[in-house]
């Protein structure tokens, strides 16, 4: 599945990070690599972006970009 | 030690303490030096106490990769600017992701040291870092420090200033296994020659092309058949590995941090005080329901400090000041025998300008001490997680809602608080935008015009212009990003970080930072606006002194450009005169329409404007005085933040532009019903 798609406050491990340029590599610069932690922390009010926590912090990402990341949802 | 000669710079990520860092080791200011260019925002200054040693700033980031602006700036001081040692500074609470950006570092061929910041909070937390085995492992000196505490820096300064003349740089390490380490190593030979021609570290520039970075690629000149044996090493490793090069080098990297941490962190629990605080403040900061009116709350208060309360307070104080001086400089022309002319450009041209200059400070100090509070505090980036929705839709960030919000009090302040954007597309589309919203300076004439036409329903026809602009700006944003800012939007991915109690000192400093920024680029301007207005309203065509101010060239001006207005409704000279004056400030408008007034009848101020203005065009007056050019502060400040004259005159164009089109509608429209 996506990671937006994982409900809030669920963990996933990161499978992969598909996309491309500035995007993907922002991702994988911060840590989104695979077999990673993270968890949704948050919805942002008006329903977008998501807070996710990976490796001892927080990040927050819209939806659209989050789609790249594909999880494996942990239960 | 004897007297050495160093250039330092100071990297690290975002949050991890640099500017604190910075503030400890000078005097806090940014000096103009020889890494800094209007491109990239380093600041940088001497150390204390160390006479001949500069210290630059680079801006927070994560990596030294390609795709972003201040990734790339800083990517070319580091390699073009030759520093003589790197202090990377990491917050240990953050280790992981810290330390991604310093293996980057390490391949510079920069001797290189490590400031271990926030170990107070280590320590706090039970949790402990083998200092000794990092620095074994990492083959440099690793420093405990706490900045905000000014605890280590000494050590720090010291060291870095002995790696400085020693010139050790860091030992390449293995971080790569495998396949990828193969790889690296074989295009190590590859690269050898054109790496020293190009006068670029060989390691850097291994890694970066398994990574597949453009930008090295172009300046190693490398030819066609290194080139195919290159695309040949990658393909093979990319087969072998399963993923492609981005993410095999990003997970190495990142592989090799984790055994780090695993070597030399030991923790007694799995998260740190500080992060449970964020999280339990987010609970009602970000809250579901409560964050937006939180936001709002705050902002509100903010402007009520600013132009309510504590900044009006100064202001009143600096003008009795002000008016003070100036009375006591008339006292002294008239006793000194000067003639009216000289009294006149005295008084309403030299003080007049540099009382406009000096009533601008109490806002910007006031606004940039509540921002600089937000800022540090880590609340700036909730906000921005909070509101992105709203902007996202017209192709900004979460980010750009408080400069745009400080636009409804002042542009001024508002423009120059877009630097903290990331991003040099959003940042120059929000600058672009921000003048609509509808400045605290224009209330004064909507006030007289409304009371004057619309006694009955101010409040709608003053709420009507405040969504005109929003409304507006909104357009613009639309249209512009199809067009003149095209360019990717820059992912909104963004860390957010723990809360923390704003320095004392950090705040001082931006505050004065921005106050001086201000005097020292707007004051020639603003300065030399307010004569030009001054000499074109005392003298005559003839340039003879007026004594009706009808007689004035701006007023000679004001006829001939009136008939341009005349399709909006409001063709009289008058009207047309107070907008020109507007330049200098939005105030001018009323003061001018009457003086002119009273110049030119015997009429009150609003029997004279029911003569020149019909509800209808009076309030098309009211629209264009919204959307019209900013005052001349404004210009200045778009100038100094864009980079050149060009966008200051780009602006007052579109923006005139923009306003005459809009009245011109309302009115035909508005024709229409009436």
């Amino acid at each position: 599945m996506k990671l937006n798609e994982l409900k809030k406050g669920k963990k996933g491990i990161i499978e992969s990070v598909s996309g491309r340029g500035a995007l993907r590599r922002r991702l994988l610069d911060l840590g989104l690599t695979p077999n990673t932690e993270v968890t949704v922390r948050k919805v942002a009010p008006l329903g977008d972006p998501i807070e996710i926590s990976l490796r001892g912090y927080e990040l927050t990402i819209r939806k659209d970009e989050a789609s790249v990341v594909k999880v494996r949802e942990v239960i | 030690m004897g007297r050495f000669n160093a250039n330092i710079a100071l990297a690290g990520n975002p949050n991890s303490g640099l500017t604190t860092l910075y503030n400890q080791m000078t005097d806090g200011l940014q000096h103009q030096g020889i890494f800094s260019t209007p491109r990239n925002k380093t600041k940088e200054g001497p150390v204390k106490n160390h006479r001949g040693v500069n210290v630059i700033e680079l801006p927070g980031m994560y990596s030294l990769s390609e795709y972003t602006v201040d990734d790339m700036s800083n990517r070319e001081v580091l390699l073009r600017g030759k520093p003589d040692v790197i202090i990377n500074i990491v917050d240990a609470t953050n280790f992981e992701r810290n330390l991604y950006l310093t293996l980057q570092l390490m391949e510079l061929d920069i001797p290189m040291v490590l400031a271990l910041n926030m170990m107070d909070e280590v320590y706090s937390n039970d949790m402990d870092i083998d200092i000794e085995k990092l620095s074994e492992i990492l083959t440099i000196p690793v420093l405990p420090i706490s900045a905000a505490k000014n605890r280590g820096i000494h050590d720090l300064i010291h060291y870095a200033l002995e790696a400085a003349e020693s010139k050790q740089v860091p030992t390449d390490i293995d971080f790569c296994k495998g396949h990828v380490h193969t790889a690296i190593h074989s295009i190590s030979h590859i690269l050898e020659e054109p790496a020293r021609t190009a006068g670029l570290p060989l390691r850097f520039c291994a890694t970066k092309i398994v990574e597949g970075d453009r930008p090295i690629l172009k300046d190693l000149k490398l030819d066609d058949d290194d080139m195919s044996i290159i695309n040949d090493i990658i393909r093979d490793m990319e087969h072998h590995m399963g993923t492609d090069r981005e993410a095999a080098m990003a997970d190495m990297r990142y592989s090799f941090v984790e055994d780090v941490c695993a070597k030399v962190v030991t923790r007694a629990v799995h998260t740190t005080i500080q992060h449970d605080r964020a999280i339990k403040i987010d609970r009602i900061l970000t809250h579901r329901v409560f964050a937006i009116p939180i936001f709002l709350c705050i902002m509100i208060f903010i402007f009520w400090l600013t132009f309510g309360s504590l900044g009006r307070w100064l202001s009143d104080w600096l003008s009795v000041g002000v008016q003070w001086v100036i009375g006591k400089i008339g006292e002294g022309l008239i006793t000194a025998g000067a003639s009216n002319e000289v009294y006149s450009l005295v008084i309403n041209g030299v003080c007049a300008g540099v009382g406009s200059v000096i009533s601008f400070l109490p806002i910007i100090a006031v606004l940039f001490f509540c921002l600089s509070i937000l800022e540090d505090s880590g609340y700036m980036p909730r906000v921005a997680f909070v509101m992105d929705k709203l902007l996202e839709k017209i192709g900004l960030s979460g980010r750009s809602i408080v400069p745009m919000l400080i636009g409804f009090g002042c542009s001024v302040p508002a423009i120059m608080a877009t630097r903290s954007l990331p991003s040099k597309r959003d940042r120059h589309l929000t600058i672009t935008l921000i003048p609509f919203m509808s400045c605290s300076a224009k209330l004064p004439l909507y006030a007289m015009i409304t009371a004057a036409f619309f006694p009955h329903n101010g409040t709608l026809v003053m709420a009507g212009l405040y969504f005109t602009g929003i409304f507006v700006s909104i357009i613009c944003a639309l249209l512009f990003n199809r067009t003149l800012f095209k360019g990717d939007p820059v992912p909104f991915v963004m860390v957010l970080p723990p809360y923390r109690v704003p320095a004392a000192k950090s705040v001082a400093l931006r505050v004065w930072e921005n106050v001086r920024g201000f005097i020292k680029k707007a004051f020639t301007v603003i300065f030399i606006a307010t004569i030009v207005i001054w000499f074109l309203q005392s003298f005559s065509p003839g340039l003879t002194m007026v004594s009706n101010p009808s007689n004035s060239i701006l007023a000679a001006i004001g006829k001939f450009v009136s008939p341009v207005f005349a399709p909006l409704g409001f063709g009289d000279w008058r009207a047309a005169t107070a907008l020109i004056t507007g330049l200098s400030a939005k105030e001018a408008v009323v003061s001018t329409m009457a003086v002119l007034t009273k110049a030119t009848s015997g009429m009150t101020l609003s029997q004279m404007l029911s003569q020149m203005f019909t509800p209808l065009s009076a309030y098309c007056f009211l629209t264009f005085c919204l959307l019209y050019m900013p005052c001349v502060a404004t210009l200045a400040t778009v100038r100094r933040e864009m980079g050149g004259w060009k966008y200051a005159f780009g602006t007052v164009i579109f923006q005139t532009g923009v306003a005459w089109i809009v009245s011109f509608i309302i009115f035909r429209i508005g024709g229409l019903f009436i």
